[in-house]
Protein backbone atom coordinates (compact mmCIF):
# COMPACT_ATOMS: atom_id res chain seq x y z
CA UNK A 1 0.00 0.00 0.00
CA UNK A 2 2.90 2.34 0.73
CA UNK A 3 4.06 2.18 -2.90
CA UNK A 4 1.03 4.11 -4.13
CA UNK A 5 0.93 7.81 -4.91
CA UNK A 6 -1.99 9.99 -3.81
CA UNK A 7 -3.48 9.73 -7.30
CA UNK A 8 -3.34 5.92 -7.20
CA UNK A 9 -4.69 5.76 -3.66
CA UNK A 10 -7.68 7.89 -4.64
CA UNK A 11 -8.72 5.14 -7.03
CA UNK A 12 -7.99 2.29 -4.62
CA UNK A 13 -9.94 3.88 -1.78
CA UNK A 14 -12.96 4.56 -3.99
CA UNK A 15 -12.81 1.01 -5.38
CA UNK A 16 -12.78 -0.21 -1.79
CA UNK A 17 -9.56 -2.22 -2.27
CA UNK A 18 -8.81 -1.15 1.28
CA UNK A 19 -10.09 1.48 3.70
CA UNK A 20 -8.39 4.60 5.00
CA UNK A 21 -8.27 2.95 8.43
CA UNK A 22 -6.37 -0.04 6.97
CA UNK A 23 -4.08 2.28 5.05
CA UNK A 24 -3.41 4.40 8.14
CA UNK A 25 -2.76 1.33 10.30
CA UNK A 26 -0.33 0.08 7.67
CA UNK A 27 1.62 3.34 7.78
CA UNK A 28 1.58 3.49 11.59
CA UNK A 29 2.99 -0.04 11.71
CA UNK A 30 5.70 0.88 9.18
CA UNK A 31 6.65 3.92 11.26
CA UNK A 32 6.95 1.73 14.36
CA UNK A 33 9.12 -0.80 12.56
CA UNK A 34 11.30 1.50 10.50
CA UNK A 35 11.57 5.06 11.79
CA UNK A 36 14.32 4.29 14.31
CA UNK A 37 16.56 3.99 11.24
CA UNK A 38 15.70 7.50 10.04
CA UNK A 39 14.50 9.55 13.04
CA UNK A 40 12.13 11.36 10.68
CA UNK A 41 9.18 11.77 13.08
CA UNK A 42 9.21 13.88 16.25
CA UNK A 43 5.62 13.00 17.19
CA UNK A 44 3.43 10.18 15.89
CA UNK A 45 -0.29 10.81 16.47
CA UNK A 46 -1.73 7.30 16.24
CA UNK A 47 -5.08 7.86 17.95
CA UNK A 48 -5.90 11.05 16.12
CA UNK A 49 -4.82 9.53 12.82
CA UNK A 50 -7.12 6.56 13.24
CA UNK A 51 -10.03 8.84 14.22
CA UNK A 52 -9.47 10.97 11.12
CA UNK A 53 -9.23 7.81 9.03
CA UNK A 54 -12.58 6.59 10.35
CA UNK A 55 -14.18 9.91 9.44
CA UNK A 56 -12.55 9.75 6.03
CA UNK A 57 -13.98 6.27 5.43
CA UNK A 58 -17.45 7.61 6.18
CA UNK A 59 -17.02 10.45 3.70
CA UNK A 60 -15.70 8.02 1.09
CA UNK A 61 -18.77 5.81 1.53
CA UNK A 62 -21.11 8.78 1.17
CA UNK A 63 -19.35 9.77 -2.05
CA UNK A 64 -18.68 13.26 -0.72
CA UNK A 65 -14.92 12.86 -0.55
CA UNK A 66 -12.37 15.34 -1.92
CA UNK A 67 -9.07 14.18 -3.43
CA UNK A 68 -7.10 13.99 -0.19
CA UNK A 69 -9.81 12.20 1.79
CA UNK A 70 -8.25 9.36 3.75
CA UNK A 71 -4.70 10.01 2.53
CA UNK A 72 -2.00 9.70 5.24
CA UNK A 73 0.29 12.75 5.39
CA UNK A 74 2.53 14.36 8.00
CA UNK A 75 3.31 17.95 8.95
CA UNK A 76 6.67 19.63 9.48
CA UNK A 77 6.94 20.43 13.17
CA UNK A 78 6.71 24.18 12.73
CA UNK A 79 3.03 24.13 11.77
CA UNK A 80 0.81 24.58 14.82
CA UNK A 81 -1.35 21.51 15.37
CA UNK A 82 -4.06 21.80 17.98
CA UNK A 83 -3.43 19.56 20.98
CA UNK A 84 -0.21 18.14 19.52
CA UNK A 85 3.34 19.13 20.39
CA UNK A 86 4.78 21.69 17.99
CA UNK A 87 8.49 21.88 18.75
CA UNK A 88 10.13 23.49 15.71
CA UNK A 89 12.95 21.01 16.35
CA UNK A 90 13.97 23.08 19.38
CA UNK A 91 14.34 22.64 23.13
CA UNK A 92 12.74 26.09 23.36
CA UNK A 93 9.37 24.65 22.27
CA UNK A 94 9.83 21.07 23.43
CA UNK A 95 6.87 21.58 25.78
CA UNK A 96 4.67 23.69 23.49
CA UNK A 97 1.19 22.41 22.64
CA UNK A 98 -0.78 24.88 20.49
CA UNK A 99 -4.47 25.47 21.11
CA UNK A 100 -5.16 26.01 17.42
CA UNK A 101 -4.31 24.68 13.95
CA UNK A 102 -2.25 26.54 11.40
CA UNK A 103 -4.34 27.49 8.37
CA UNK A 104 -2.62 24.90 6.14
CA UNK A 105 -3.21 22.21 8.77
CA UNK A 106 -6.88 23.21 8.91
CA UNK A 107 -7.10 23.26 5.09
CA UNK A 108 -5.63 19.77 4.78
CA UNK A 109 -7.82 18.42 7.59
CA UNK A 110 -10.91 19.88 5.91
CA UNK A 111 -9.82 18.13 2.72
CA UNK A 112 -9.95 14.86 4.67
CA UNK A 113 -6.21 14.19 4.86
CA UNK A 114 -5.12 11.99 7.77
CA UNK A 115 -2.19 13.44 9.71
CA UNK A 116 0.15 10.73 11.01
CA UNK A 117 2.25 13.16 13.05
CA UNK A 118 4.94 15.87 13.05
CA UNK A 119 8.24 15.62 11.26
CA UNK A 120 11.81 16.40 12.24
CA UNK A 121 13.51 19.60 11.09
CA UNK A 122 16.48 21.88 11.59
CA UNK A 123 15.89 24.02 14.68
CA UNK A 124 13.52 26.90 13.85
CA UNK A 125 14.02 26.06 10.16
CA UNK A 126 17.61 27.28 10.22
CA UNK A 127 19.75 24.78 8.40
CA UNK A 128 20.35 22.71 5.28
CA UNK A 129 20.90 19.27 6.78
CA UNK A 130 18.49 18.61 9.68
CA UNK A 131 21.58 18.28 11.91
CA UNK A 132 20.66 21.18 14.18
CA UNK A 133 17.47 19.55 15.47
CA UNK A 134 17.11 19.19 19.25
CA UNK A 135 15.65 15.77 18.45
CA UNK A 136 18.77 14.55 16.68
CA UNK A 137 19.60 14.46 13.03
CA UNK A 138 17.32 12.71 10.58
CA UNK A 139 18.92 10.24 8.16
CA UNK A 140 18.61 10.05 4.41
CA UNK A 141 16.72 6.84 3.51
CA UNK A 142 18.87 6.50 0.36
CA UNK A 143 22.04 6.34 2.48
CA UNK A 144 21.76 6.59 6.23
CA UNK A 145 25.32 7.96 6.55
CA UNK A 146 24.04 11.02 4.73
CA UNK A 147 21.80 13.93 5.62
CA UNK A 148 18.29 14.17 4.16
CA UNK A 149 18.85 17.90 3.61
CA UNK A 150 17.13 20.68 5.49
CA UNK A 151 15.45 22.33 7.02
CA UNK A 152 12.49 20.09 6.02
CA UNK A 153 14.74 17.02 6.36
CA UNK A 154 12.26 14.96 8.37
CA UNK A 155 9.43 15.71 5.93
CA UNK A 156 11.60 14.53 3.05
CA UNK A 157 12.88 11.44 4.87
CA UNK A 158 9.30 10.46 5.75
CA UNK A 159 8.18 10.43 2.11
CA UNK A 160 11.40 8.81 0.85
CA UNK A 161 11.09 6.03 3.44
CA UNK A 162 7.40 5.72 2.57
CA UNK A 163 6.25 6.54 6.08
CA UNK A 164 3.53 8.88 4.70
CA UNK A 165 2.34 9.55 1.16
CA UNK A 166 3.21 13.25 1.22
CA UNK A 167 4.24 15.85 3.77
CA UNK A 168 4.17 19.58 4.33
CA UNK A 169 7.40 21.54 4.53
CA UNK A 170 8.51 25.15 4.57
CA UNK A 171 11.02 26.92 2.35
CA UNK A 172 12.83 30.14 3.32
CA UNK A 173 16.11 29.60 1.45
CA UNK A 174 15.54 26.19 -0.16
CA UNK A 175 14.24 24.13 2.73
CA UNK A 176 11.67 22.23 0.65
CA UNK A 177 13.56 22.02 -2.64
CA UNK A 178 16.94 20.92 -1.32
CA UNK A 179 15.69 18.03 0.88
CA UNK A 180 13.41 16.97 -1.98
CA UNK A 181 16.49 16.90 -4.22
CA UNK A 182 18.59 14.93 -1.70
CA UNK A 183 15.79 12.39 -1.16
CA UNK A 184 14.57 11.85 -4.73
CA UNK A 185 11.23 13.64 -4.31
CA UNK A 186 9.14 16.42 -5.83
CA UNK A 187 9.01 19.51 -3.62
CA UNK A 188 7.33 22.82 -4.41
CA UNK A 189 7.88 26.29 -2.95
CA UNK A 190 4.89 28.41 -3.96
CA UNK A 191 5.06 32.12 -4.73
CA UNK A 192 5.35 34.29 -1.62
CA UNK A 193 1.80 34.99 -0.46
CA UNK A 194 0.19 32.00 -2.22
CA UNK A 195 -0.07 29.86 0.91
CA UNK A 196 -1.05 31.25 4.32
CA UNK A 197 1.63 31.58 6.98
CA UNK A 198 -0.84 31.85 9.85
CA UNK A 199 0.07 29.30 12.52
CA UNK A 200 3.44 28.62 10.90
CA UNK A 201 6.20 29.55 13.33
CA UNK A 202 8.06 32.38 11.64
CA UNK A 203 11.76 32.31 10.74
CA UNK A 204 12.11 35.09 8.13
CA UNK A 205 8.75 36.65 7.48
CA UNK A 206 9.46 38.10 4.02
CA UNK A 207 10.91 34.80 2.75
CA UNK A 208 8.99 31.94 4.44
CA UNK A 209 6.51 29.90 2.43
CA UNK A 210 4.81 26.54 3.07
CA UNK A 211 4.57 23.84 0.41
CA UNK A 212 4.23 20.12 -0.30
CA UNK A 213 6.85 17.36 -0.55
CA UNK A 214 5.52 14.40 -2.52
CA UNK A 215 6.52 11.60 -4.89
CA UNK A 216 5.16 13.22 -8.05
CA UNK A 217 4.20 16.60 -9.48
CA UNK A 218 0.61 15.36 -9.72
CA UNK A 219 0.59 14.60 -5.98
CA UNK A 220 2.16 18.02 -5.29
CA UNK A 221 -0.66 19.61 -7.31
CA UNK A 222 -3.27 17.76 -5.26
CA UNK A 223 -1.61 18.93 -2.04
CA UNK A 224 -1.32 22.53 -3.27
CA UNK A 225 -5.01 22.56 -4.21
CA UNK A 226 -5.80 22.01 -0.53
CA UNK A 227 -2.98 24.06 1.00
CA UNK A 228 -3.30 27.30 -0.98
CA UNK A 229 -5.93 29.82 0.10
CA UNK A 230 -6.39 33.52 0.70
CA UNK A 231 -6.29 34.05 4.45
CA UNK A 232 -7.48 37.20 6.20
CA UNK A 233 -5.44 36.22 9.23
CA UNK A 234 -2.16 36.42 7.26
CA UNK A 235 -1.70 40.00 6.15
CA UNK A 236 0.86 38.90 3.54
CA UNK A 237 -1.57 36.43 1.98
CA UNK A 238 -2.39 37.51 -1.58
CA UNK A 239 -6.02 37.61 -2.69
CA UNK A 240 -5.62 36.16 -6.16
CA UNK A 241 -7.59 33.51 -8.03
CA UNK A 242 -6.58 29.96 -7.29
CA UNK A 243 -6.67 27.63 -10.30
CA UNK A 244 -7.20 23.87 -10.05
CA UNK A 245 -3.53 22.89 -10.13
CA UNK A 246 -4.38 19.49 -11.62
CA UNK A 247 -6.35 20.89 -14.55
CA UNK A 248 -3.37 21.91 -16.68
CA UNK A 249 -0.95 19.09 -15.81
CA UNK A 250 -1.39 17.53 -19.24
CA UNK A 251 -1.06 20.71 -21.29
CA UNK A 252 1.48 20.39 -24.09
CA UNK A 253 4.90 21.90 -23.48
CA UNK A 254 5.83 22.14 -27.18
CA UNK A 255 7.45 25.49 -27.71
CA UNK A 256 8.13 26.00 -23.99
CA UNK A 257 11.09 28.36 -23.61
CA UNK A 258 13.45 27.18 -20.87
CA UNK A 259 16.04 29.67 -19.62
CA UNK A 260 19.37 28.19 -18.53
CA UNK A 261 21.36 30.66 -16.40
CA UNK A 262 25.09 30.61 -17.10
CA UNK A 263 25.76 31.51 -13.46
CA UNK A 264 24.28 28.20 -12.28
CA UNK A 265 26.83 26.09 -14.16
CA UNK A 266 30.13 27.43 -12.89
CA UNK A 267 32.80 26.20 -10.47
CA UNK A 268 31.62 24.31 -7.48
CA UNK A 269 28.94 22.31 -9.31
CA UNK A 270 29.52 18.57 -8.85
CA UNK A 271 30.16 16.74 -12.14
CA UNK A 272 27.47 14.12 -11.61
CA UNK A 273 24.93 16.87 -10.93
CA UNK A 274 25.94 18.82 -14.05
CA UNK A 275 25.69 15.67 -16.19
CA UNK A 276 22.23 14.78 -14.90
CA UNK A 277 20.91 18.33 -15.24
CA UNK A 278 22.16 18.54 -18.82
CA UNK A 279 20.57 15.17 -19.59
CA UNK A 280 17.26 16.44 -18.17
CA UNK A 281 17.46 19.56 -20.34
CA UNK A 282 18.12 17.38 -23.40
CA UNK A 283 15.02 15.39 -22.47
CA UNK A 284 12.97 18.58 -22.44
CA UNK A 285 14.27 19.40 -25.92
CA UNK A 286 13.06 16.01 -27.10
CA UNK A 287 9.66 16.96 -25.74
CA UNK A 288 9.61 20.07 -27.89
CA UNK A 289 10.90 22.71 -25.50
CA UNK A 290 13.67 25.11 -26.49
CA UNK A 291 16.67 26.02 -24.36
CA UNK A 292 17.84 29.62 -24.07
CA UNK A 293 21.04 30.74 -22.38
CA UNK A 294 20.28 33.58 -20.00
CA UNK A 295 22.18 35.55 -17.40
CA UNK A 296 21.15 36.32 -13.84
CA UNK A 297 24.13 38.56 -13.14
CA UNK A 298 23.46 39.20 -9.44
CA UNK A 299 23.32 35.49 -8.50
CA UNK A 300 26.62 35.68 -6.58
CA UNK A 301 25.07 38.25 -4.22
CA UNK A 302 22.19 36.00 -3.19
CA UNK A 303 24.11 34.28 -0.39
CA UNK A 304 25.39 37.47 1.26
CA UNK A 305 22.00 39.17 0.88
CA UNK A 306 20.14 36.20 2.34
CA UNK A 307 22.54 35.79 5.26
CA UNK A 308 21.84 39.37 6.26
CA UNK A 309 18.09 39.50 5.65
CA UNK A 310 17.11 36.11 7.06
CA UNK A 311 19.07 36.38 10.31
CA UNK A 312 17.87 39.98 10.76
CA UNK A 313 14.24 38.92 10.42
CA UNK A 314 14.88 35.86 12.57
CA UNK A 315 16.40 37.94 15.37
CA UNK A 316 13.15 39.91 15.49
CA UNK A 317 10.89 36.86 15.17
CA UNK A 318 12.70 34.87 17.84
CA UNK A 319 12.69 37.67 20.39
CA UNK A 320 9.26 36.41 21.47
CA UNK A 321 10.93 33.34 23.00
CA UNK A 322 11.76 34.88 26.36
CA UNK A 323 10.61 32.27 28.87
CA UNK A 324 7.68 34.43 30.02
CA UNK A 325 4.50 33.38 28.25
CA UNK A 326 5.28 29.98 26.70
CA UNK A 327 8.21 27.76 25.82
CA UNK A 328 11.25 26.89 27.85
CA UNK A 329 12.03 28.77 31.06
CA UNK A 330 15.31 28.28 32.95
CA UNK A 331 15.27 27.08 36.57
CA UNK A 332 15.52 29.59 39.44
CA UNK A 333 15.88 32.85 37.52
CA UNK A 334 17.54 35.47 39.75
CA UNK A 335 15.83 38.40 38.07
CA UNK A 336 14.09 39.23 34.80
CA UNK A 337 17.32 39.73 32.83
CA UNK A 338 18.62 36.38 34.06
CA UNK A 339 15.32 34.76 33.09
CA UNK A 340 15.61 36.10 29.53
CA UNK A 341 19.30 35.40 29.04
CA UNK A 342 19.43 31.92 30.52
CA UNK A 343 16.15 30.71 29.05
CA UNK A 344 17.41 31.73 25.62
CA UNK A 345 20.91 30.36 26.25
CA UNK A 346 19.57 26.99 27.33
CA UNK A 347 16.60 26.85 24.96
CA UNK A 348 18.33 27.70 21.68
CA UNK A 349 20.97 25.66 19.84
CA UNK A 350 24.21 27.12 18.46
CA UNK A 351 23.11 27.83 14.88
CA UNK A 352 20.05 29.71 16.11
CA UNK A 353 22.24 31.77 18.46
CA UNK A 354 24.65 32.56 15.60
CA UNK A 355 21.87 33.79 13.36
CA UNK A 356 20.22 35.86 16.08
CA UNK A 357 23.55 37.57 16.81
CA UNK A 358 24.33 38.22 13.13
CA UNK A 359 20.81 39.54 12.67
CA UNK A 360 21.00 41.82 15.69
CA UNK A 361 24.29 43.20 14.37
CA UNK A 362 22.87 43.86 10.90
CA UNK A 363 19.97 45.81 12.38
CA UNK A 364 21.90 47.68 15.03
CA UNK A 365 22.45 51.42 15.03
CA UNK A 366 25.36 52.34 12.80
CA UNK A 367 25.21 49.11 10.81
CA UNK A 368 21.62 49.07 9.54
CA UNK A 369 22.41 50.98 6.33
CA UNK A 370 25.55 49.06 5.48
CA UNK A 371 24.00 45.66 6.05
CA UNK A 372 20.22 45.38 6.19
CA UNK A 373 19.31 48.26 3.89
CA UNK A 374 22.11 47.34 1.47
CA UNK A 375 20.95 43.72 1.37
CA UNK A 376 17.39 44.80 0.58
CA UNK A 377 18.68 46.94 -2.27
CA UNK A 378 20.61 43.98 -3.64
CA UNK A 379 17.43 41.96 -3.23
CA UNK A 380 15.68 44.24 -5.70
CA UNK A 381 18.54 43.77 -8.18
CA UNK A 382 18.19 39.99 -7.86
CA UNK A 383 14.44 40.22 -8.47
CA UNK A 384 15.01 42.45 -11.48
CA UNK A 385 17.31 39.82 -13.05
CA UNK A 386 14.39 37.37 -12.97
CA UNK A 387 11.82 39.89 -14.19
CA UNK A 388 14.06 40.62 -17.17
CA UNK A 389 14.64 36.90 -17.85
CA UNK A 390 10.92 36.14 -17.77
CA UNK A 391 10.34 38.52 -20.67
CA UNK A 392 12.35 36.06 -22.80
CA UNK A 393 11.61 32.64 -21.28
CA UNK A 394 8.73 30.78 -19.59
CA UNK A 395 10.61 28.87 -16.90
CA UNK A 396 14.19 28.83 -15.65
CA UNK A 397 16.01 25.52 -15.12
CA UNK A 398 19.12 24.47 -13.24
CA UNK A 399 20.43 22.43 -10.34
CA UNK A 400 18.87 22.54 -6.87
CA UNK A 401 22.10 22.01 -4.94
CA UNK A 402 25.79 21.96 -5.91
CA UNK A 403 26.08 18.32 -4.85
CA UNK A 404 24.02 15.29 -3.82
CA UNK A 405 23.46 14.55 -0.11
CA UNK A 406 26.64 15.00 1.93
CA UNK A 407 27.71 12.92 4.93
CA UNK A 408 26.37 13.52 8.42
CA UNK A 409 28.93 15.68 10.23
CA UNK A 410 30.72 16.71 7.04
CA UNK A 411 29.68 20.37 7.10
CA UNK A 412 28.26 20.80 10.57
CA UNK A 413 31.43 22.45 11.93
CA UNK A 414 31.65 25.05 9.20
CA UNK A 415 28.58 27.29 9.02
CA UNK A 416 29.77 29.11 5.90
CA UNK A 417 30.38 25.83 4.01
CA UNK A 418 26.83 24.87 4.95
CA UNK A 419 25.50 28.24 3.72
CA UNK A 420 27.09 27.69 0.28
CA UNK A 421 24.77 24.69 -0.20
CA UNK A 422 21.91 27.11 -0.78
CA UNK A 423 23.33 29.05 -3.71
CA UNK A 424 20.79 27.94 -6.33
CA UNK A 425 17.71 28.05 -4.15
CA UNK A 426 18.11 31.35 -2.28
CA UNK A 427 17.44 33.65 -5.26
CA UNK A 428 13.91 32.26 -5.61
CA UNK A 429 13.05 33.18 -2.02
CA UNK A 430 14.64 36.61 -2.25
CA UNK A 431 12.59 37.37 -5.35
CA UNK A 432 9.45 35.68 -3.96
CA UNK A 433 9.01 33.44 -7.03
CA UNK A 434 7.81 29.83 -7.15
CA UNK A 435 10.21 26.92 -7.55
CA UNK A 436 10.04 23.14 -7.78
CA UNK A 437 12.59 20.35 -7.39
CA UNK A 438 12.01 17.09 -9.25
CA UNK A 439 14.16 13.93 -9.44
CA UNK A 440 16.38 13.70 -12.52
CA UNK A 441 18.56 10.69 -11.73
CA UNK A 442 21.08 9.17 -9.35
CA UNK A 443 24.71 10.15 -8.89
CA UNK A 444 27.51 7.62 -9.44
CA UNK A 445 27.22 6.68 -5.75
CA UNK A 446 23.46 6.15 -5.92
CA UNK A 447 22.24 9.40 -4.42
CA UNK A 448 19.31 11.35 -5.87
CA UNK A 449 19.80 14.59 -7.74
CA UNK A 450 17.05 17.16 -8.30
CA UNK A 451 16.32 19.41 -11.27
CA UNK A 452 15.08 22.85 -10.25
CA UNK A 453 12.51 24.80 -12.22
CA UNK A 454 11.73 28.39 -11.29
CA UNK A 455 8.48 29.97 -12.39
CA UNK A 456 7.08 33.48 -12.58
CA UNK A 457 4.88 34.98 -9.87
CA UNK A 458 1.78 32.81 -9.23
CA UNK A 459 2.69 30.45 -12.09
CA UNK A 460 2.54 27.28 -9.99
CA UNK A 461 0.13 25.64 -12.44
CA UNK A 462 2.63 26.07 -15.27
CA UNK A 463 5.50 24.83 -13.12
CA UNK A 464 3.57 21.71 -12.10
CA UNK A 465 2.61 21.10 -15.74
CA UNK A 466 6.24 21.34 -16.89
CA UNK A 467 7.33 19.03 -14.05
CA UNK A 468 4.52 16.55 -14.71
CA UNK A 469 5.40 16.30 -18.39
CA UNK A 470 8.98 15.37 -17.47
CA UNK A 471 7.57 12.66 -15.22
CA UNK A 472 5.45 11.32 -18.08
CA UNK A 473 8.60 10.87 -20.19
CA UNK A 474 11.12 9.68 -17.59
CA UNK A 475 10.96 7.41 -14.54
CA UNK A 476 13.51 8.95 -12.17
CA UNK A 477 10.70 9.87 -9.78
CA UNK A 478 9.59 6.22 -9.60
CA UNK A 479 12.84 5.05 -8.06
CA UNK A 480 12.60 4.42 -4.34
CA UNK A 481 15.14 4.33 -1.57
CA UNK A 482 16.52 0.87 -0.70
CA UNK A 483 14.83 0.50 2.71
CA UNK A 484 15.92 -2.49 4.78
CA UNK A 485 13.38 -5.21 4.57
CA UNK A 486 11.51 -5.36 7.87
CA UNK A 487 8.62 -3.88 5.92
CA UNK A 488 8.27 -6.92 3.69
CA UNK A 489 6.58 -8.83 6.47
CA UNK A 490 3.85 -6.18 6.62
CA UNK A 491 3.37 -6.08 2.93
CA UNK A 492 0.66 -8.39 1.66
CA UNK A 493 0.16 -8.55 -2.08
CA UNK A 494 -0.63 -4.86 -2.16
CA UNK B 1 34.64 41.29 16.02
CA UNK B 2 36.20 40.56 19.38
CA UNK B 3 34.83 38.80 22.43
CA UNK B 4 33.70 42.11 23.93
CA UNK B 5 31.73 42.94 20.79
CA UNK B 6 30.04 39.56 20.79
CA UNK B 7 29.18 39.92 24.47
CA UNK B 8 27.69 43.37 23.84
CA UNK B 9 25.61 41.92 20.99
CA UNK B 10 24.56 39.01 23.15
CA UNK B 11 23.35 41.44 25.79
CA UNK B 12 21.25 43.29 23.18
CA UNK B 13 19.80 39.99 22.03
CA UNK B 14 19.23 38.87 25.62
CA UNK B 15 21.19 35.62 25.24
CA UNK B 16 24.01 34.42 27.49
CA UNK B 17 26.99 33.15 25.55
CA UNK B 18 29.10 31.15 27.95
CA UNK B 19 32.89 31.18 27.77
CA UNK B 20 33.12 27.73 26.18
CA UNK B 21 31.11 28.88 23.21
CA UNK B 22 32.50 32.40 22.96
CA UNK B 23 35.64 31.58 20.92
CA UNK B 24 33.79 29.43 18.47
CA UNK B 25 30.90 31.84 18.02
CA UNK B 26 33.27 34.81 17.58
CA UNK B 27 35.11 32.93 14.79
CA UNK B 28 31.86 31.84 13.17
CA UNK B 29 30.40 35.31 13.21
CA UNK B 30 33.58 36.82 11.76
CA UNK B 31 33.42 34.31 8.89
CA UNK B 32 29.80 35.14 8.27
CA UNK B 33 30.54 38.87 8.26
CA UNK B 34 33.34 38.31 5.72
CA UNK B 35 30.83 36.47 3.57
CA UNK B 36 28.27 39.23 3.73
CA UNK B 37 30.82 41.98 3.13
CA UNK B 38 30.62 40.93 -0.53
CA UNK B 39 27.46 43.03 -0.61
CA UNK B 40 29.60 46.15 -0.59
CA UNK B 41 30.77 45.29 -4.16
CA UNK B 42 27.30 45.83 -5.51
CA UNK B 43 26.38 49.14 -7.10
CA UNK B 44 23.08 50.03 -5.50
CA UNK B 45 22.94 53.75 -6.34
CA UNK B 46 19.32 54.84 -6.79
CA UNK B 47 18.02 51.33 -6.00
CA UNK B 48 15.02 51.26 -3.66
CA UNK B 49 15.30 48.62 -0.92
CA UNK B 50 12.82 45.77 -1.39
CA UNK B 51 11.30 44.63 1.90
CA UNK B 52 8.56 42.54 0.31
CA UNK B 53 8.80 40.56 -2.96
CA UNK B 54 5.72 42.22 -4.40
CA UNK B 55 6.29 45.62 -2.73
CA UNK B 56 2.99 45.12 -0.93
CA UNK B 57 1.91 47.44 1.84
CA UNK B 58 0.32 46.42 5.12
CA UNK B 59 -3.33 45.59 4.67
CA UNK B 60 -5.60 47.22 7.27
CA UNK B 61 -8.95 46.09 8.60
CA UNK B 62 -11.88 47.75 10.34
CA UNK B 63 -11.32 48.59 14.01
CA UNK B 64 -13.82 46.02 15.30
CA UNK B 65 -13.43 43.37 17.96
CA UNK B 66 -13.12 40.00 16.27
CA UNK B 67 -11.13 37.90 18.75
CA UNK B 68 -12.71 36.07 21.69
CA UNK B 69 -11.18 35.51 25.11
CA UNK B 70 -8.91 32.46 24.86
CA UNK B 71 -6.76 33.21 27.87
CA UNK B 72 -7.18 29.85 29.57
CA UNK B 73 -6.28 27.89 26.45
CA UNK B 74 -3.34 30.14 25.66
CA UNK B 75 -1.99 30.13 29.22
CA UNK B 76 -1.92 26.34 29.27
CA UNK B 77 1.63 26.72 27.96
CA UNK B 78 2.75 29.37 30.45
CA UNK B 79 5.47 28.38 32.96
CA UNK B 80 3.93 30.38 35.85
CA UNK B 81 0.59 32.13 36.18
CA UNK B 82 -1.61 33.51 38.91
CA UNK B 83 -5.09 34.95 38.54
CA UNK B 84 -4.65 35.02 34.78
CA UNK B 85 -1.41 36.99 35.01
CA UNK B 86 2.04 35.91 33.78
CA UNK B 87 4.46 35.53 36.69
CA UNK B 88 8.11 36.59 36.41
CA UNK B 89 10.83 37.38 38.98
CA UNK B 90 10.22 40.69 40.77
CA UNK B 91 10.87 43.62 38.46
CA UNK B 92 10.11 46.61 40.66
CA UNK B 93 11.43 46.98 44.18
Amino acid sequence: MHHYTIAELMTSLRNKEFSSVELTQHYLERIKQLDSQFNSYITVSSEQALLSAQQADQALTKGSASDLCGIPIAHKDLFCTQGTLTSCGSKMLSNFVPSYNATIVENLANAGAVSLGKTNMDEFAMGSSNESSFYGTSKNPWNTDCVPGGSSGGSAAVVAAQLAVATTGSDTGGSIRQPASFCGLTGLKPTYGRVSRWGMVAYASSLDQAGPIARTAEDAAIMLNAMASYDDKDSTSVDIDKPDYKASLNDSIKGLRIGVPEEYFQDGLDNDVATLINAALAEYEKMGATLHPISLPHTHLAIPAYYVIAPAEASANLSRFDGVRYGYRCDDPKDLMDLYKRSREEGFGDEVKRRILVGAYALSAGYYDAYYRKAQQVRRLIKQDFVDAFTQVDVIAGPVAPNPAFGIGEKSNDPVAMYLEDIYTLPTNLAGLCGISLPCGLSSDNKPVGLQLTGNYFAEAKLLNVAHQFQQHTDHHKKTAPISNASNKLNSNK
Amino acid sequence: MKHDDINALAHLARININDDLLDNITDNINSILSLVDQLQQANTDDVEPMYHPLDATQRLRADEVTETDKREALQANTPATEAGLFLVPQVIE
